[in-house]
């Protein structure tokens, strides 16, 4: 008898009806099938918003104010894309990285030189660029087997200075000039403003934010985290570390990649002074603000810091706050560092969210939601 | 021949203010297991502060050099106890953030008062006078850095091993709730290892000053004085002076021989590839973890 209903609550379709009809099919965070766990959507309320998200970011560029906005919002889908990848290695790997931005200008110069040099049109050499990526992670993730903590984290670090350098110092990526990026066309589509570009990197980061939930939901997403928790027992329920760790690399690096081969594209420029060191650090801060190991807060962190640090650009300008700081420069600072406020202010936020809430944004809102969830008690 | 020997004589003076950095690091490491990116810019803090003493209130150098490492004692202290007590989960990744967290504000801080531009401290050994032995080229400032080099690790490596702070510092890092249980105050222990780490960082940080002098200057002395240590092992205070000399040696004759223009990707090369063959480091004893 037991076994009977055992058998039958795991088939969806088989579940006792609830004897009320407007009851929900799942309560609360309740799965009771792993159908229900991996499936997309867990209730109608949360498609129907995630269709009032695909519908805003639709119709965004025809109601903003000013290009800026856009340019803003191409910025931000680009360091979605890298965050995600990056939260896939870093949180729920366990694996720290400090040399994204090595990836990143890999993924940027790979597609414009196969563009330029080899003539693939921009829908095959982006997705060939970040594969050159991803081999590339898997090769970093090769010594990352035996590294652990601070040994990695010089690894990595390494790894991402020197192959700027190394692409910098080369002729056939341009050298110190950089390169120009060509026209950009997809099929007979020529993407010739902000506005197309915007709907080509916005399209890409929803699919890649679906693919990078479906990747943490499943078989490959369990192994990560279980190899972060405690990775020699992982082993020994049969995760094969090799396997899944430069998996995580690999993956990590073909989402980092891909987002440089756009970046190259916002700017129409790629030069490899701008794949700093600074760079690695504020993907990881956006990494660790948004919240380690999620892929809500991965999205929010990189969409916070990419927009507080164009603020920061122009914080003269801020009405207020600008007036009070050429005060404070003129008196106490140098007038000239005041662009320097931006390490002050990131740096703050990333020493505050770490020392109060570790687990970032998205753990600011799992704590509201807990409370309002169980309040009164 | 005696290119050779001027370029391993040129990597051994800069791999001494690397093991400066790298033993700073190791300290940190030793007893608390936590890798400190600030290092570089707490000492940068208390170079620039000096240079205001001295170019703006012309305080004379004998005042000005200990006031300095005063000041970084306490501000060693002061950050250990403000910020790194204050972390909820004290795991690798959170401190690391935490520590870059710092070393961000630290620099922002330092460049927006004294501005960007390249300044010069007064310091009373040029820059530029130097010994030639032979036809050998070594200068003052060098040779100062040598032995200020090996002096302090001399000096760490005893303080550790015969005094009971130095007692107290092990047994803190090998098991605190042991180490408070048996009397020692572990806070005390933390703070005042931050403070001797930004002290001897300020001693490199002094050293490395008359030569260049930016807000950026301590980046490159900390990260292949962090690879030095890294390569030498984090819990061994030989293994990242002797580290440091490696990546400093090896650094130059490879820009002398083949290239200047990959030098640090050389070094972080041959970490790398040391790592993997002895994945804690040279001369590091690899700490068995409970699985």
């Amino acid at each position: 008898m037991a076994y009977g209903n055992f058998y039958q609550a795991a088939l969806p379709h088989t579940i006792n009806q609830p004897t009320s009809p407007g009851l929900p099919k799942a309560t609360m965070d309740r799965k009771r099938s792993y159908y229900e766990d991996i499936a997309l959507f867990d209730s109608k309320a949360k498609l129907f918003w995630f269709i009032a998200l695909l519908a805003f970011l639709v119709a965004y560029p025809h109601i903003v104010p000013s290009n800026s906005y856009i340019y803003m919002a191409n910025l931000m889908a680009i360091n979605i894309i890298v965050v995600l990848g990056l939260n896939l290695l870093v949180g729920f790997t366990g694996q720290i990285s400090l040399g994204h931005a090595g990836f990143f200008c890999v993924g940027a110069y790979a597609t414009v030189t196969l563009m330029i040099h080899a003539g693939l049109p921009f829908i095959a050499a982006l997705p060939l660029a970040s594969l050159i990526t991803a081999l590339l992670g898997f090769l970093l993730g090769l010594p990352a087997l035996r590294l652990e903590g601070p040994y990695l984290s010089i690894a990595t670090l390494g790894f991402g200075i020197s192959i700027t350098k190394v692409i910098g110092k080369m002729e056939f990526f341009g050298g110190r000039q950089g390169l120009h990026t060509p026209e950009l066309t997809i099929g007979g589509w020529h993407l010739n403003t902000d506005i197309d570009f915007y709907y080509l990197a916005v399209g890409l980061t929803v699919l890649l934010t679906i693919a990078a939930r479906n990747i943490v939901k499943t078989r490959v997403g369990r192994a990560f985290i279980a190899i972060r928790e405690a990775d020699i027992a992982a082993q020994t329920t049969g995760v094969n570390l090799t396997y899944y760790k430069t998996l995580a690399f690999a993956v990590s690096a073909f989402y980092t990649g891909l987002a440089g081969g756009l970046f190259a594209f916002v700017l129409r420029f790629v030069e490899p002074e701008m794949f700093t060191l600074l760079m690695s650090i504020l993907f990881l801060a956006m990494v660790v603000v948004g919240g380690l190991g999620s892929i809500m807060g991965s999205i929010t962190g990189a969409v916070l810091i990419t927009w507080l640090d164009l603020q920061l650009r122009h914080i003269l300008t801020i009405p207020y706050i600008g007036d009070w700081l050429r005060a404070l420069s003129q008196s106490w600072f140098s007038i000239t560092g005041v662009s320097n406020i931006q390490y002050i202010v990131l740096g703050t936020i990333v020493v505050l969210i770490m020392v109060f809430e570790p687990l970032g944004l998205y753990g600011l809102w799992i704590r509201t939601k807990k409370y309002w969830k169980t309040w009164p008690f | 021949m005696i290119d050779f020997i001027q370029m391993v004589l040129s990597g051994v003076a800069v791999g001494s203010s690397y093991a400066l950095m790298g033993l700073a690091m190791v300290l940190i490491y030793k007893t608390s297991e936590v890798v400190n990116f600030a290092q570089g810019e707490m000492a940068l803090a208390a170079v620039f502060m000096t240079y205001l003493v001295l170019a703006f209130h012309g305080w004379p150098f004998h005042l000005a050099f200990p006031a300095a490492l005063v000041f970084s004692f306490f501000l060693g202290c002061f950050l250990e106890w403000a910020v790194l007590r204050r972390a909820k989960t004290p795991n690798v990744l959170s401190m690391i953030i935490i520590t870059i967290g710092l070393e961000m504000i630290i620099l922002g801080l330092v460049s927006w008062k004294f501005g960007a531009d390249p300044k010069t401290l007064p310091f009373p050994i040029g820059p530029y006078d130097a010994f030639m032995v032979g036809d050998l080229f070594i200068s003052h400032l060098e040779i100062m850095t040598l032995v200020l080099a090996l002096g302090i690790m001399v000096l760490l490596f005893l303080f550790l091993r015969f005094t009971r702070f130095g007692m107290a510092m092990k047994a803190t890092q090998q098991n605190p709730v042991a180490a408070r249980l048996m009397g020692i105050r572990v806070n005390r222990v933390l703070m005042v290892t931050w403070g001797i780490s930004a002290g001897v960082g300020c001693v490199a940080g002094l050293l490395i000053a008359p030569t260049v002098m930016s807000p950026f200057m301590m980046w490159d002395p900390m990260l292949k004085g962090f690879a030095g240590a890294v390569l030498g092992g984090m819990t061994s205070l030989p293994g990242a002076v002797a580290g440091a000399y490696i990546v400093g040696v090896v650094e130059n004759l490879f820009g002398g021989y083949v290239s200047t223009e990959f030098k640090s990707v050389v070094a972080f090369v041959i970490i790398v590839v040391v790592l993997c063959v002895k994945p804690s480091g040279i001369l590091a004893r690899h700490y068995v973890k409970k699985v």
